[in-house]
């Protein structure tokens, strides 16, 4: 067993201010299951779209070999006729047709132009027989859930003759009985001879079905080892191990009365109404305290601060909110602003923002009555406000009349934040605060929330950064698949421990 | 909220200037939003040359007003609808409809013409309220409920007169579509321009004294606020431009039969429609809504009732021009408002709004459409073919919303 069947060698890829990759070196051998595993943003899927072609041969240096021969892809449909298949982690399935039609999108039996239905579909049933999904093949991928999609996907990667599968978070989004089919599947592939490349966050999955592990951090590879020599906290200190440096600033904490509690909140999935992403989650925040929370992606950090803020994501929503020992409600975003709390979304662009418009006007957009008599907005007020934040908050532009959407990313996250401020909250939900903007522009914003904390407001930070909410916060909650597995104060954690709890499996929840 | 710094900050980040200074804002010409006026006025020009001056003739501008006024008010209320991101089809069976219910109860029962006007205007709402409530609370396309509601609605014309038009009108509403401010006052002599109505004239001279002092007061607003502004001899250009342009119309009107009515009720449109959208807290949402719904949701923006709000409002805009229309003809007839929708659509986006959604203005849209109803009415004077005034309406607004895409591709490319 030691064919190897891809070597990727010395991999860098550039982004405009950004090294994703450096110098990467991996080496998957024929038939073997191979896991990567690394922190959200340390280059696992880069390298993935590197491979499959998606950043074509010339937008990256370095060098793969795929079964002894130099590879220069130049489309993701070079590397699938390699028999290289990529399964991301969103299905990209056309969820109207059958799952026959979708097995075989732009592979179709066809004859001149004509496609050949019978053949279509039992080859069809073929497929779904050797994945062991029990489904005609005439039926609309819209009618299956989650689980059996992704097999419909792993059923298409068989129809173009994978030699090597790559799943991205496979698991992710499926529930435990679906996750356990998957992981069995992948085995009885393995044992067909079809190499498995997966990436993961789940370690006890990644410890049960992988042969060998790499782990990824920062863009470099840092190791790769045997399954027989590991254990999960071995992957943990590889996955986090860095020091934390001096990028946060100094800040002593005045921790007042409690300002927010979140009892037994759960919320499910909009699309899958019985899956529940945060289950019975409890949370208090105080005034004056930078709290984090800390999670993998897809355990449910963004649902839950927006299903506290107004319900704007989830549903089949339950548990209690208690504001200043009252209970309240907030059913809507107006709601919640009204009560004190304000959120500012992780995707500022899509979510946070009015781009085409001016920078007074996005300050002003979540508090506008306050600015207004009777319904008419006092113009000028609105700009003395905004000329205000624009000092205070150290937004570069030339003046609050320029258009948000020419901005940088450091600046637009200033705009984001000055909405929220003037919206005067007492209880503030910053997801991921500071995502794509630049260290100098962060250390300005980790100021701005000390700041805030000091002025006697509740502050809630979702990061994908444990040194950073290390470096910031207070106290910190980790969740994991959901479930608020720990909670630990600012001297008690480190990355170790937090990736632990973060990993954490359900059963086994932290007193 | 102690976020804010002092003054002292401030005025220090103003510059050296001090706080009491004014700040002068460049000059800088800017072809994007000056477009639309530069192509009216060269309209204007190029069809008063070619028609020896008739198209400016007294009678001849007020005709234009009369003739296209419902397209205007339609147009503000489509423009408001664009900016939201959606799109209203249905206007012109809507005009039809409430101007058929309108000769109904006037005409076969009736009615007296204000209880008549005001149940027309809350016919109009019902009919927002419906094709709102499934735009906004139930999610279907606007482009899908209004296309419907183009079919329903002229089909509860036809329900409402058979193949038939119904009239005459009362004199009162002839008078709002057709007739005259009547001459409260003496004609003044104008030298060589004979004799004009002196209270029309007065009119216009107050309105010029209005705009004069909206425009200091607003001036003097942002200078207290230390505000960029407009160095002084071009904002006396701003202000004395449209002062010139008004009191040249309100004369040439005053020349002929003073104003029309419809000409006073589309400017209090307009001065009410422009205040709501640059000032009002639900103008603004409607842009914020435009610009980036998501956003707006979660800055607390109660997006669908502003979406229900502005259906409602063009179902009433509608019946109104639903009224004017019919006054007009004096005949509430089944075609009625064939095609309006067209043309206040094709307005609203010569006046400069984005298809995206999230800009445009209500002057602009009004622009837009006198730029089409200068062709309409230029062509005429002409003598052109119909299909000749069709090609040009058609190159007119595609050169427009060209225009506009390739200079916002310029802008981003700049950057």
């Amino acid at each position: 067993m030691t064919d190897t069947i891809l070597r990727m060698s010395g991999i860098t890829k550039t982004f405009p201010g950004v090294k994703a990759l450096q110098d990467v070196d991996i080496e998957v051998r024929r038939g073997e299951i191979h896991a990567i595993c690394g922190e959200n943003g340390a280059g696992k899927s880069t390298l993935m779209k590197v491979l499959s072609g998606v950043y074509p041969h010339g937008t990256y240096e370095g060098e793969i070999q795929f079964e002894g021969e130099p590879c220069h892809f130049s489309g993701i449909r070079d590397s699938e006729h390699r028999g290289i298949v990529i399964i991301h982690q969103e299905l990209a399935l056309a969820s109207n047709l059958s799952i026959a039609e979708n097995i075989f999108l732009g592979n179709e039996r066809s004859k001149r132009g004509w496609i050949n239905w019978n053949e279509t579909n039992a080859a069809a049933d073929e497929l779904l027989r050797r994945v062991g999904l029990e489904e005609k093949a005439v039926t609309p991928v819209v009618e299956l859930g989650v689980g059996k999609q992704q097999l419909v996907e792993i059923a298409k990667a068989l129809s173009k003759d994978v030699k090597l599968l790559i799943l991205d978070e496979p698991t992710a989004a499926l529930n435990d009985d679906d996750s356990a089919h998957l992981l069995n599947l992948l085995r009885g592939l393995r044992d067909q001879g079809i190499t498995c490349v997966i990436i993961s966050h789940k370690l006890n999955e990644v410890m049960g079905i992988s042969d060998r592990v790499t782990i990824l951090r920062d863009g470099r590879t840092i190791w790769t080892d045997e399954i027989e020599n590991l254990t999960e906290d071995k992957i943990i200190s590889g996955m986090v191990g860095r020091d934390l440096e001096h990028r946060y600033p100094e800040h002593e904490p005045k921790v007042g009365e409690e300002v927010l509690r979140i009892e037994d909140w759960t919320v499910h999935s909009p699309t899958q109404p019985d899956r529940a992403l945060v289950r019975k989650a409890n949370l208090t925040l105080r005034r004056g305290e930078i709290v984090g929370l800390a999670g993998l992606m897809g355990a449910g950090r963004t649902e839950l601060a927006m299903s506290v803020f107004g319900r704007s994501y989830g549903v089949n929503i339950s548990g209690r909110l208690i504001k200043d020992g009252k209970e309240i409600q907030t059913r809507t975003v107006r709601e919640a602003i009204d009560h004190g709390i304000a959120y500012a979304t992780e995707d500022r662009k899509r979510y946070g923002l009015n781009l085409i418009e001016d920078i007074k006007r996005n300050i002003s957009a979540a508090a506008l009555t306050k600015l207004a008599k009777g319904g008419w907005v006092d113009g000028n007020e609105e700009f003395k406000v905004a000329n205000e934040y624009r000092a205070s908050m150290n937004i570069k532009a030339p003046d609050v009349g320029a258009v948000v959407g020419k901005l940088s990313g450091g600046n637009q996250q200033k705009v984001v934040l000055s909405k929220w401020i003037f919206a005067d909250p007492d209880v503030l939900i910053l997801d991921e605060p500071t995502r794509g903007i630049d260290v100098g522009a962060k250390y300005e914003i980790y100021t701005i929330i000390n700041r805030l904390a000091d002025e006697g407001k509740a502050i809630l930070v979702i990061s994908s950064e444990l040194p950073e909410l290390l470096g910031i916060c207070d106290r910190i909650y980790t969740l994991s698949a959901g479930r608020i597995t720990g909670e630990v104060s600012r001297a008690e954690a480190t990355q170790e421990s937090l990736m632990t709890l973060m990993t954490k499996e359900e059963q086994e929840v932290a007193p | 909220m102690t976020v804010a710094p002092t003054n002292a900050e401030l005025s220090m980040d103003e510059g050296p200037a001090g706080a009491r200074n004014k700040v002068t804002r460049k000059v800088n010409f800017d072809l994007k939003s000056s477009g639309i006026y530069i192509a009216l006025a060269l309209l204007v020009l190029g069809f008063t040359v070619a028609t020896g001056g008739d198209l400016l003739a007294p009678q001849n501008l007020s005709n234009i007003i009369v003739q296209y006024s419902y397209i205007l008010v339609l147009a503000i209320g489509m423009v408001l609808i664009i900016i939201a991101g959606h799109i209203d089809l249905s206007v012109g069976s809507v005009v039809a409809a409430t101007g058929a219910f309108a000769a109904v109860m006037m005409v076969d029962w009736h009615l007296s013409w204000p209880i008549a006007v005001i149940v027309t205007l809350i016919f109009g709402a019902v009919i927002g309220a419906w094709q709102g409530y499934w735009v906004a609370y139930f999610g279907i396309p606007a482009f899908i409920v209004t296309l419907a509601g183009m079919l329903l609605f002229r089909a509860i014309t036809y329900m409402i007169l058979g193949n038939k038009g119904i009239g005459p009108f009362p004199d009162e509403i002839r008078t709002l579509a057709n007739g005259f401010t009547p001459g409260f006052l003496n004609n003044v002599g104008l030298g060589p321009l004979g004799g004009a109505d002196l209270f029309s004239i007065l009119v216009g001279i107050l309105v010029v004294v209005a705009l004069v002092f909206v425009q200091w007061r607003a001036r003097a607003g942002r200078i207290r606020y230390n505000q960029a502004v407009d160095p002084m001899w071009l904002f006396v250009l701003k202000v004395a431009g449209p002062a010139v342009l008004v009191m040249f119309l309100v004369v040439q009107l005053a020349r002929f039969r003073n104003l029309p009515w419809v000409l006073v009720l589309l400017a209090a449109l307009v001065v009410g429609y422009t205040f709501v959208t640059n000032r009002a807290v639900f103008g603004r949402q409607i842009y914020a809504v435009g610009g980036n719904l998501q956003a707006a949701t979660l800055s607390g923006v109660k997006v669908k009732s502003v979406v229900f709000w502005l259906f409602v409002n063009m179902g009433v805009l509608s019946a109104v021009a639903g009224i004017i229309f019919a006054g007009r003809l004096n005949l509430a007839g089944p075609t009625a408002g064939n095609s309006f929708e067209l043309d206040a659509i094709a307005a609203a986006f010569i006046g400069g709004a984005a298809v995206q959604g999230g800009v445009g203005k209500v002057v602009g849209a009004i622009t837009g459409g006198l730029i089409m109803g200068v062709i309409n009415n230029g062509a005429g004077l002409l003598g052109w073919q119909t299909e000749k005034v069709m090609l040009a309406k058609g190159i007119v607004l595609l050169a427009a919303v060209a225009f506009d895409v390739w200079s916002k591709r310029r802008t981003a490319g700049a950057k």
